[in-house]
């Protein structure tokens, strides 16, 4: 994407005033989308953003700038904010000459997104809003959105890294409102892969929307969530959320460095039940999560975190990683060439256990089943997590019963770990998600088996 | 470089016979410092600049935006939005906004002395936050971010209708979130302070804030499950009148995602409940003088009394609606076109301080803060549920912090039950305004 000594000079120029170490963050990226609502497809938006990031550190300070200008000045500038951010004063002139990596550079897309026609797009969209409003009169609106995303990056570094990576992703959702006498819900389904238009061989887009319908419509039903402590089973794939915000945010380097995390200062301890394995994984290929290099030139590992209930690591970035001397984990990474790299998820899942799933639920006399999950928060110092049930239900002497309204269920992330009681062998992905820290935003995965929890608080309205 | 203004007119004049064509352009500085341990820990100097522009031929719409305002790249731009255009259905309400005659408010919403406040005094700035807040309590035991943030934007709006506006404004906060450490139980909180220049930020204050916020719930039990009355605190309010604000848009309820569609002239809320929208409030951190399509902002009443009185409209809906646009355009940035929204919604106040209203209840819960509130608030059904931490209110004074609960209600019922609402109106960092309310017979889930 740009020229080895260009590349060179920059990194030189970015480490005059004294840096100890500094970083070239080049992307390219080209986004598409589409949307149907109110019965039409309203709008397609397509848009490209590329520029460079340059960070300088050093000691624990770091400078950050970036443009837009790719040119030898506009790079130099951004190099000379960096370095004036920074401002380590030690001078001197430092030669760089970096390394290219081999990664593979081709992307995992078989079908790439630009070469198919905005027309074929368009009618998933059609598709979808048909067959939702197909599954009855109860349907009274639906929306639709189709998106897919480019992203070709370039990381370069003075320690004489070079890599690069071409990022593809796909994503298809449905919403739809169903009207009836107790007034208005909603249904969802979502698909995401990092992959390219081939996501819909295998997504069968009016499939999803007869889901998203058919959930809208079973909680016009609803009654009311019960409120207080009580024992929640967790389907699969559902489940990945909850560990994601209960303690995969506690267990990023950059928040246990900073004693905001429950988990700090326990590798090695019993942190969960023996019966969980918590992983997180960016080489899983087409996950959402996916990634061949992280967005500081790493590349992605397999992590596993808590290795039957015992916590075995963090996950690490550059800067955090480099400071405790020891390698990163492949977890730097940042929403676009604006945004400075942290500690970020990529694949967070929990392994299969050796239950029967229908076991879990007969063997729960009193509950909530929960089919899926909305989006959560975790305060990581506390650990106190909150997400929201989207589609749940009963569960009554041993079976699921009747479904009921949307809720937050609220629990401590340590606590949950250790009231894991049962967990199946049907292991499934959830929706792709879009995880939100500092204000910046990149795409994560996460999945689980069908689990039980043996109380969390459930936030409804019936006392 | 060369004005918005400027660029944002070019591109227009690139309009083909029977297209309409509107082009958005921005520039944004911006400066961000995070101190940790008395030292820099990191200093973000950022400058941006985009376009978006939409085009609408025969009632079908294309959108399309660069991340540059590079002559070529323009010129692409306006051809791929275009080329957009073709794949999308037609819809007769799509188009431009008009220019309606309302003129923009003399604002001044532009601090000339950020532009030139030096680095180094808001790295100062930034450290002192920190320290400051380490200082506040004995109790504090960390920190987790201590920030300073300023952004100086300018953007332009231009379309073939005859609509040319721009807007230039300032803004700088400062940010802290604490930790606080007691019989080996930690508890964070934050506290921040925001202006239009760097002279209206007051370290001390937030720094304060963060401290009490964290340290007051310390000691804090997991309650029983029960029914009571709640005290939301302003920066509460805010953030659920933040989602009220959406279920009031046009196009919420034209799509038939709003529980407000088909209740104009209904009463909806409490008498003491009335709601206004009005980014012309030099006083709201969010003021803005013009829209995202370009048409002047205005007030605009939602509530009054109770009865609902209006919606929120851009072009689009204001022309499906025959009602206008109320200067409601909303941009979340260049990369999309423009959506409907609130721009600064406030409560009018009551008469009595947060304690004043406290010290009327017997039985309740000062909800502090709450979490998950995107996850936990349907705004098409109006079912909310949502984490919360806060104090116990007992015999009319704050008692034992509380965590680890819920609270939920509709939010149908919780503008019935509204009982006071409080003195203490406060513009927050957000489009809303907070104030305390009272809101009777809220569910509390705990145990």
């Amino acid at each position: 994407m740009l020229d080895h000594e260009l590349i060179n000079r920059t990194l030189g120029a970015a480490l005059r005033t004294g840096g100890e170490f500094a970083e070239v963050f080049v992307e390219d990226k080209r986004s598409s989308s589409a949307t149907l609502d109110d019965g039409r497809v309203e709008e397609l938006t397509s848009g490209r953003d590329r520029g460079a990031g340059i960070r300088v550190v050093v000691g624990d300070t770091t400078g950050f700038a970036h443009t837009a200008d790719l040119s030898e000045t506009g790079l130099r500038n951004a190099a000379d904010a960096a370095a004036a951010a920074a401002r380590g004063g030690g001078g001197g002139v430092r030669e760089v000459a970096v390394t290219p990596v081999d990664t593979p550079r081709t992307n995992g897309a078989r079908i790439a997104p630009e070469d198919v026609a905005k027309a074929t797009k368009v009618e998933l969209l059609s598709l979808a809003d048909a067959a939702a409003r197909g599954e009855g009169n109860a349907i009274t609106q639906v929306s639709a959105r189709y998106g897919d995303s480019r992203r070709r990056i370039l990381v370069a570094n003075s320690d004489g890294l070079l890599a690069e990576d071409d990022q593809v992703r796909t994503l298809f959702s449905v919403s739809c409102v169903a009207t009836g006498d107790t007034g208005l819900q909603t249904g969802r389904e979502s698909t995401g892969r990092t992959i390219g238009f081939e996501l819909f061989d295998e997504a069968d887009v009016e499939d999803m929307a007869r889901r998203a319908a058919g959930r809208a419509i079973t909680k016009l039903a609803a009654r009311p969530a019960p409120s207080g402590a009580m024992p929640v089973v967790v389907g699969p794939g559902g489940g990945g959320v909850l560990f994601h915000e209960a303690c995969g945010h506690g267990l990023e380097a950059d928040l246990v460095a900073k004693a905001a995390s429950v988990f700090a200062g326990r590798v090695g301890e019993e942190v969960a039940t023996p019966l969980v394995t918590l992983v997180d994984d960016g080489t899983m290929a087409g996950e959402w999560g996916h990634f061949t290099i992280d967005d500081e030139g790493r590349p992605a590992h397999h992590n596993v975190l808590i290795q039957d209930g015992v916590l075995t690591d963090y996950m690490w970035d550059h800067l955090r990683a480099r400071k405790e001397g020891r390698p990163s984990s492949g977890n730097g990474r940042r929403q676009s060439y604006q945004h400075l790299p942290m500690v970020r998820m990529t694949n967070t899942y929990i392994e299969n256990g050796s239950d029967d799933p229908a076991d879990i639920v007969s063997s729960t006399d009193n509950g909530i089943y929960v089919a899926q999950l909305g989006g959560g928060q975790v305060n990581t110092a506390t650990g106190d997590f909150v997400f929201g049930m989207t589609e749940a239900y009963l569960i009554e002497n041993g079976e699921i019963t009747e479904p009921i309204r949307e809720g937050n269920l609220i629990g401590n992330g340590p606590e949950v770990l250790t009231r894991i009681d049962a967990l199946g062998d049907d292991f499934a992905m959830g929706s792709p998600g879009t995880c939100g820290k500092d204000g910046q935003g990149v795409p994560v995965g996460d999945g689980t088996p069908t689990l039980r929890v043996t109380s969390l608080t459930i936030g409804g309205t019936a006392a | 470089m060369p004005e918005l203004i400027d660029i944002a007119t070019r591109v227009v004049g690139w309009a083909e016979a029977g297209e309409q064509v509107e082009a958005y352009v921005v520039h944004e500085r911006e400066t961000e410092i995070r101190a940790y341990e008395g030292e820099v820990e990191s200093l973000t100097s950022a400058e941006s600049q985009g376009v978006g522009v939409r085009v609408v031929v025969d009632g079908r719409q294309g959108y399309a935006y660069a991340g540059t305002l590079d002559e070529t790249v323009l010129r692409e731009t306006i051809q791929e939005a275009r080329d957009n255009a073709a794949f999308a259905e037609a819809d007769e309400f799509n188009g431009v906004a008009a220019a309606d005659g309302v003129a923009p408010a003399a604002l001044d919403l532009y601090d000339h002395d950020l532009a030139a406040f030096p680095t180094d005094a808001k790295v100062a700035l930034a450290i002192e936050l920190e320290r400051a807040t380490r200082a506040a309590d004995p109790r504090i035991s960390g920190i987790e971010s201590a920030e300073y943030v300023d952004s100086i934007g300018e953007a332009a709006v231009a379309n073939s209708e005859g609509v040319v506006a721009s807007a230039a404004e300032t803004g700088c906060y400062l940010s802290a979130y604490s930790l606080a450490e007691a019989d080996g139980e930690t508890q964070t909180g934050f506290g921040f302070s925001i202006g239009r220049g760097a002279a209206e930020l007051d370290s001390a204050a937030a720094a304060d804030d963060a401290a009490e916020r964290a340290t007051r719930l310390l000691g804090a039990v997991k309650p029983p499950t029960q029914r009571l009355t709640v005290v939301l605190d302003p920066w509460v309010t805010a953030q659920m009148l933040g989602i009220i604000g959406h279920t009031l848009t046009g196009e919420a309820v034209q799509r038939g995602r709003s529980l407000f569609a088909d209740r104009m002239g209904e009463q909806v809320g409490v008498a003491e409940l009335t709601l206004l929208d009005d980014a012309t409030n030099p006083d709201a951190f969010t003021a803005t003088i013009v829209d995202g399509e370009g048409l002047a902002t205005r007030p605009t009443p939602l509530i009054d009394g109770g009865v609902l009185q209006g919606f929120l409209h851009n072009s689009y809906t204001g022309r499906r609606g025959a009602t206008g646009s109320t200067g409601s355009a909303v941009r979340g940035g260049f990369k999309s076109g423009p959506g409907v929204g609130a721009h600064a919604l406030a409560l009018t106040p009551g008469t009595r301080t947060q304690a004043e209203l406290i010290a009327g209840i017997d039985d309740g819960l000062l909800v502090q803060g709450v979490a998950g509130l995107h996850s936990g608030v349907n705004p098409v059904s109006g079912d909310f549920s949502t984490g919360a931490e806060g104090l116990r209110i007992r015999g009319g004074e704050l008692a034992e912090p509380v965590r680890e609960i819920t609270i939920a209600s509709t939010i149908q019922r919780l503008l019935l039950d509204i009982q006071a609402i409080g003195s203490d109106l406060e513009w927050l960092p957000m489009s809303a305004a907070g104030v305390s309310i009272v809101v009777a017979d809220v569910t509390m889930s705990g145990a």
